[in-house]
């Protein structure tokens, strides 16, 4: 077998060194019966010929987005990664690297993940950040415990734009903990709403900008609001691309700010793995789950960087700790960081720019289509459109066309009463040509 | 003492900035189309707040993360015997399989008939951790080990919620030499905390964990192969007290390398595991993540696994259930389906060892670290050294601290021999403890130099150099680091302005 270096040779006389007469020796703790004898009903070793094969066949059953006329977005978003990232992230030094226990020996990973909390805390204007999450949705349902010990109450409230996804993971890990969980109705353009369930046993208020719908809201009302009442505001977005062209949560009062990383650096990946962004206000740093960063001096007084405040962390707190997690999304993360290196403020604010330009495109485009609403009035790189008929029904046929137009509202949340939602999304690939694919397949659908 | 350089550089090692320091707002490293300024619908929710993000060009940047790069330590660059982490080989082939079109380019939300390939991959991985485990079901959704205890726990709280005992059944039994995720994800999933003690050979203490047993109790979180290093000769024992008792078995599945193809899970009794895709499957461990954290159910357990659940139809195709009401389903992990890049890296693996590679594996890996521990222990102390360990050997500092070296030193002496270290001071149940795990993907003579290696360090010890030691590491690319400072006065980033050496401040005013 190509990846066990022992030979046969090499067992015998270790065994010898160890004075045991077989390999079953050292499994001699094993209970009798549960140590297999035989092997298990699977197929044998294969060589990477036969592996590769194998795999393509599942491969080449999926239709890549690249092969269509793409417009899905609603939490995850396919911008283009230079091919410098994926190098880069291939890089023996960082693939096969573990968790910089060892900070001596491990300045690489550690100083990339110090230059991403920077980044991390200029794109959102947030003070402090971590070295990342698992994703956007873990990352939410933390910033949704972390503002319950934040404040020892035991309430938190979801506006009806946050993403569906993100909400069911949040309930399912609140609830664990006995915290409720208020989850307002769908809403395209109402993150306000929050605010009227603000009162004394409030946590948090978790709004998303862009939301789910693509709307985008001046969250700075409903952070006063909501502190006002002594409660965080917890902002929550999907496309980070978003920040830079719109006001970020951090400019509006957010508390807490947690989100999806995956558009800069990484692909689609069928849903991951991804890279979840947090960050907080400097005073509930001892507070924020997650792992982080930080400068220190070594002995010969020269500048280096280390895994800090773990006190906060499960291997020193255990029950006690702010979280259970015990890892970042680490390549994910470098990939995020390597992209952004490149972008640069000016190469995000153009990357920005351009989606927003084809979204307002794709609007235009598909309001113009008879059948077809557009419901979100301000958004970025996403709108959701109302359709005569069933947005699944449509979507699905969209695809026998070649169009992978949205995703249907129903989809995501069956309870919404959205059946005839489409949420659709322009990046900087789609072309000209591709909206017109779009409303060309929309019109014979919709005939 | 080495010299100080001009440059800062050592030989093949440079000095590297911060890409706050050496770029600049106007830099950037890509060229995109010009944007139009067409009308926009932001509703005068224009950025205002800076971004003053720096960027760099293509060769800046190219040069810039290389040379970090070489500031880590790499399997690919040598052994890496971090212990309870399985520091194994990472085959390119999967990596190469996971960038595929087919996979690397599909949406988690495009239409079901567009992406039948990856369910059945699902499906795949699925049927080989449930005939590898020997358990009936799986989910795959957790996104690392911690994130699979927390399903399985969350599991365990739906099964006890649905018998009528959710609210009675709050204790949970965690060993004192459990990984720190244990308590931690018990209490994240409501449940208290109930340390059981050790024996002197390393295992669960069986009278103790017995004693503990009552009617409020709602499962045990074992780890098996333990993280000392040892098979629980009672696990059978355990499994059977716990169900007899009205309560779960929780395994933390971080050790299932040891005895994958030899030992099945569900043939201990084992109600619930994760399986750390990234050690027993070699997905790379990245620096600290991505992980995956599948979790196999037994049938008790099954109907509560949280969504999403592949359906297959009658025809063949497969359908996404993606939502728990209506069913007995405890909720979602995450958005989407879990790690699909792991899933394909894990699948990939699983094929090309086969059942007997992955027996192998199992068998490699035990046969590595008994050869390490007999090696070693003529020279350290060996707490549980009389019997054979699994994948890992667990030594102590307690033969060479009255000489006045510590684990902390031999390891940073190991940094200067070219070494990533043991893992240091676990598990807390032994003192000054150094968690040796070798991997199956090491060759003789590899752990043979390292063996000898420690050998030297130990004869070093004897011979009084304790400053030897206590400056080390000398030759790695930084002195030892203040972990206090950074604790107490923590800098968790940059800022302008905060540098003496702030490279771009100084663009900013030319």
């Amino acid at each position: 077998m190509r990846y066990l270096p022992l030979t046969n040779i090499d067992r015998k006389q270790m065994l010898g060194v160890i004075g045991a007469k077989s390999i079953d020796d050292l499994f001699a703790d094993v209970p009798k019966t549960a140590l297999l004898k035989g092997l298990i009903d699977l197929p044998r070793a294969q060589g990477e010929i036969e592996v590769h094969r194998h795999m393509q066949a599942l491969a080449e059953k999926n239709t890549p987005a690249g092969r269509t006329a793409f417009f899905l977005g609603a939490g995850a978003y396919r911008h283009h990664v230079p091919a410098t990232v994926d190098h880069i992230i291939q890089r023996s030094e960082f693939l096969t690297a573990y968790t910089p226990y060892q900070p001596e020996i491990a300045q690489g990973t550690l100083q990339a993940l110090y230059e991403f909390q920077s980044q991390v805390a200029l794109l959102l204007d947030m003070e402090v950040a971590n070295a990342s999450m698992y994703d956007g949705s873990t990352a939410c349902a933390e910033a949704a415990m972390m503002a319950a010990r934040v404040t020892k109450r035991r309430k938190i409230v979801f506006s009806g734009g946050v993403h569906p996804h993100y909400v069911e993971t949040a309930r399912t890990a609140c609830e664990a903990l006995g915290l409720e969980i208020i989850a307002l109705p769908a809403a395209i353009d109402d993150e306000a709403a929050v605010t009227k369930h603000l009162g004394a046993d409030v946590a948090a208020v978790i709004v998303q900008s862009p939301n789910v719908f693509g709307a985008i809201t001046d969250l700075t009302k409903i952070g006063e609001a909501a502190r006002g009442a002594g409660a965080l505001m917890v902002a929550t977005f999907a496309e980070c691309v978003s920040f830079g062209l719109i006001e970020p949560p951090g400019g509006m009062g957010a508390d807490i700010v947690c989100g999806e990383g995956q558009s800069i650096g990484n692909a689609l990946n069928f849903g991951g793995p991804y890279v979840g962004l947090f960050a907080v206000k400097e005073k509930y740093t001892r507070q924020m789950p997650g792992r982080v960063a930080g400068e220190t001096l070594d002995a010969d007084g020269k500048r280096g960087f280390v895994l800090t405040l773990s006190t906060r962390e499960q291997h020193i707190r255990r029950e006690k700790a702010t979280s259970n997690i015990c890892t970042n999304s680490g390549l994910c993360q470098l990939a995020w960081t390597v992209h952004m290196t490149l972008l640069g403020e000016a190469g995000l604010r153009r990357l920005a720019q351009l989606n927003h330009e084809k979204a307002v495109a794709l609007a235009e485009a598909l309001g113009r289509v008879k059948g077809v609403e557009v419901l979100t009035k301000h958004f970025f790189n996403e709108i959701a459109i109302r359709v005569a008929g069933r947005a699944q029904k449509l979507v699905d046929a969209l695809a026998e066309q070649g169009v992978i137009g949205g995703v249907a509202m129903s989809r995501l949340n069956p309870k919404a009463g959205m059946d005839d939602v489409i949420i659709t999304c322009a990046t900087e690939m789609n072309t000209v040509e591709d909206i017109a694919a779009y409303v060309d397949a929309l019109k014979a659908v919709l005939a | 003492m080495i010299p100080s350089t001009t440059s800062g550089n050592r030989g093949l090692l440079q000095a590297e900035p911060l890409i706050f320091e050496t770029g600049h707002a106007t830099g950037t490293g890509v060229d995109l189309p010009a944007p139009k300024n067409t009308p926009n619908k932001l509703g005068g929710l224009a950025r205002k707040a800076a971004l003053d993000l720096p960027g760099l060009s293509e060769p800046e940047t190219m040069r810039h993360f290389v040379r970090l790069s070489q500031k880590n330590y790499a399997i690919d660059l040598g052994l890496f015997p971090l212990g309870s982490c399985t520091m194994k080989h990472n085959p390119r082939l999967n990596e190469r399989v996971a960038r595929f079109e087919g996979f690397a380019d599909i949406h988690p939300l495009q239409p079901i008939s567009t992406i039948q390939g990856a369910l059945e991959l699902m499906d795949q991985l699925a049927h080989w951790l449930m005939e590898l485990t020997g358990m009936p079901a799986v989910a795959l959704s957790p996104k690392a080990g911690a994130h699979g205890e927390f399903c399985g726990m969350l599991a365990i709280k739906a099964a006890l919620e649905a018998r009528g005992e959710g609210k009675t059944r709050r204790r949970v039994l965690v060993p004192s030499s459990a990984h720190g995720t244990n308590p931690a994800t018990a209490v994240a999933a409501g449940f208290i905390v109930d340390e059981v003690p050790g024996t002197e050979d390393g295992r669960v203490d069986l009278a103790a964990f017995k004693a503990k047993l009552g009617p409020d109790v709602a499962a045990v979180m074992l780890t098996n192969p333990n993280t000392c290093g040892l098979f629980e000769r009672d696990v059978k024992k355990i499994a059977d007290l716990i169900h007899a008792a009205g309560g779960y078995f929780y395994c933390d599945g971080a050790n299932y390398n040891a005895i994958v193809g030899r030992v099945r899970p569900g043939d201990l009794g084992v109600d619930a595991m994760h399986i750390n895709l990234h050690k027993t499957f070699s997905t790379p461990h990245g620096g600290g993540g991505p992980g995956a954290g599948p979790t196999v159910l037994s049938a008790a357990l099954a109907p509560f696994a949280p969504v999403p659940h592949i359906v297959k139809r009658k025809d063949g195709a497969r359908e996404l259930r993606e939502h728990a009401s209506g069913t007995q389903a405890f909720g979602r992990m995450c958005a989407f389906h879990g790690q699909m890049g792991m899933f394909t890296r894990a699948l990939t693996y699983m094929l090309s060892h086969g059942n007997d590679g992955l027996r192998q594996v199992a068998e490699d890996a035990v046969l590595n670290a008994n050869y390490l521990l007999a090696r070693l222990k003529p020279h350290f102390n060996a707490p549980f050294g009389d019997g054979p360990c699994m994948h890992e050997a667990l030594l102590d500092d307690s033969s060479i601290k009255p000489k006045g070296v510590e684990t902390i030193d031999m390891a940073k002496a190991l940094l200067d021999e070219g070494y990533h270290p043991f893992t240091t001071y676990f598990p807390l149940v032994v003192h000054g403890a150094m968690l040796i795990e070798p991997t199956e993907t090491e060759p003789k003579r590899e752990l043979d130099r390292f063996a000898d290696v420690m050998i030297a360090l130990a004869e070093r010890v004897n011979a009084g150099d304790v400053e030897f030691f206590k400056q080390a590491p000398t030759l790695a690319p930084m002195r030892r680091l203040d972990d206090t400072r950074a604790a107490r006065q923590p800098k968790l980033r940059w800022r302008r302005g905060e540098n003496g050496a702030d490279a771009a401040a100084k663009h900013a005013a030319e």
